[in-house]
């Protein structure tokens, strides 16, 4: 099933703001999980693991290291769901 | 010259009280912490209470770090919180700042948590923060974080002295000049089916099911088995020197610690208790005081029908006629049994009798167990004498290990 860009987002927002407490008007395409939005290696997972089931998609580990902004998980999310 | 080390803050969460000064003034008023416990899991086993924290860590603490943190941590960051504060944030060198924090079983409800979550969703469905909760270390790691202490931060096990046995070490670190401020104590978080149905198989617990508050018994007749608490009590310890020189608050002392081990059972008392008077007198020796310095002890006390009473016997030997002016207080009939904890809470008790110059009460003795031979404060708390007093907290684990704390007014 097809996934706009807009809904990744609004998605992603809502569990980086569950697992790493960051309000979700600040995450923002270019922001950066690990400088701008204190998600660490270990949080990342979670991130990962949660977008997953919401989204119905696969996101490697080796995918993951690419994943440095969430512009950059919006894009794979929705390339990986078309 | 030996380097002194005195007590600068206290902290705590417990059973009776969200800090110190809630849980003191619950304490010397004879209140008991212990309740029903409200799952439904309380069904499937012998016992259903157990003193759970008076304040639950939602209300003390970010809902984002909670869920990094196992509940012990959640504790110990707590407890350390309100301790540094108490101490005055001292400003220290972080090379010179160390942290002991002990816990007995560790994270054992994420480890339990999360097998559920294995079992149920699959590898995937287990929480990469898994091991950081679950390591018995993990207390005083994030204590550690925090502050970024790197003197060391270490966490000795030893069951139910592990609390105890962290402050011991702490006193070694700034003795042996590793540190000048050290973050001490214990925690505990294990009301759980699990543990509890391992301690109720053992007969360890108390199944007074029909009056929880009355169940944790020390020295009475009647007493059936142990209450499982859980909290925890920090310490902050520091260089006699370095307080003084910051012109700190100073409790009192901590002016020694004696160690022994049973070799006599996994879990079962000596019933000679000659470890116990083994460690009493390497703790005089260390501190440089005789029996007659000690006025008040907090003791182990569990509300065992064999550990009680070897305890009683033990202090008895080992304090000889002196017994006779030493006030003992069980404050477990209130808190329950910490377990790693216990040792650090009843530290914060005894620190505070040193300093209000009072005894708690030992609640729930209806029948004083007439193999007791000491002077245990029943009922009300007593007040302690004035001038330079000192005191003994006694704690015991299973595996048989024996740490003694003594404390002296300054």
């Amino acid at each position: 099933m097809a996934l706009s860009a807009a809904d990744v987002l609004a998605g992603l927002k809502e569990i980086v703001e569950e697992v790493a407490g960051v309000s979700a008007s600040q995450i923002e395409l270019e922001k950066n999980f690990t400088e701008d939005l204190d998600v660490d290696s270990l949080s990342m997972v979670e991130v990962v693991v949660a977008a997953e089931e919401r989204f119905g998609v696969k996101i490697p580990d080796d995918a993951v290291t690419d994943l440095a902004t969430v512009g950059d998980a919006v894009n794979f999310i929705v390339n990986a769901a078309k | 010259m030996k380097r002194r080390v005195v007590v600068t803050g206290l902290g705590a969460t417990t059973p009776l009280g969200a800090d110190v000064d809630s849980t003191w003034r619950a304490l010397i008023a004879g209140k008991s912490g212990v309740r029903l416990l409200t799952e439904e899991w309380r069904e499937l086993l012998p016992v259903h209470f157990a003193a759970r924290v008076h304040t639950e860590p939602v209300d003390q603490m970010e809902r984002v770090e909670m869920r990094r943190l196992d509940r012990s941590e959640q504790f110990a960051l707590i407890a350390s919180r309100e301790a540094w504060k108490d101490a005055g944030s001292p400003d220290v060198d972080k090379e010179r700042l160390g942290v002991v924090i002990a816990s007995g079983i560790g994270g054992v409800i994420t480890l339990l948590d999360q097998y559920d979550n294995l079992k149920e969703k699959g590898a995937r469905g287990v929480s990469p923060h898994t091991v950081p909760m679950l390591m018995p270390n993990g207390p005083a790691a994030n204590v550690g974080l925090e502050l970024q202490a790197k003197a060391g931060v270490h966490t000795p096990v030893s069951a139910c002295a592990s609390g105890a046995e962290a402050i011991g070490y702490a006193l070694e670190m700034i003795r042996s000049n590793r540190a000048d401020v050290i973050v001490s104590g214990g925690v505990e978080a294990a009301i759980h089916q699990l543990p509890m149905a391992g301690f109720a198989a053992m007969k360890a617990l108390s199944t007074r099911n029909d009056a929880p508050e009355r169940a944790s018994r020390p020295y009475d007749r009647d007493r059936d088995g142990f209450v499982l608490g859980e909290g925890g009590g920090i310490l902050i310890l520091e260089e006699y020197e370095h307080a003084k020189a910051r012109g700190a608050k100073i409790y009192c002392e901590l002016v020694g610690q004696g160690l022994s081990s049973d070799g006599y059972h996994i879990a079962a008392p000596d019933p000679e208790g000659s470890g116990v008077q083994r460690a009493i007198k390497f703790a005089l020796a260390d501190a440089n005081l005789s029996t007659r310095d000690i006025v008040h002890l907090n003791a182990h006390a569990t509300s065992t029908p064999a550990g009680d009473v070897a305890e009683a016997n033990a202090l008895r030997l080992a304090l000889g006629a002196d017994a006779d002016h030493v006030a003992v207080s069980a404050t477990k009939s209130m808190t329950g049994h910490l377990l790693g904890g216990a040792g650090a809470i009843e530290s914060v008790f005894i620190v505070k009798a040193l300093q209000e110059r009072i005894a708690p009460p030992t609640i729930n003795i209806e029948n004083l167990d007439p193999a007791v031979t000491i002077d245990v404060v029943r009922d009300q708390a007593r007040t302690l004498p004035a001038g330079q007093i000192a005191a003994l907290n006694d704690s015991f684990g299973f595996g048989g290990h024996n740490v003694v704390l003594a404390f002296a007014s300054i």
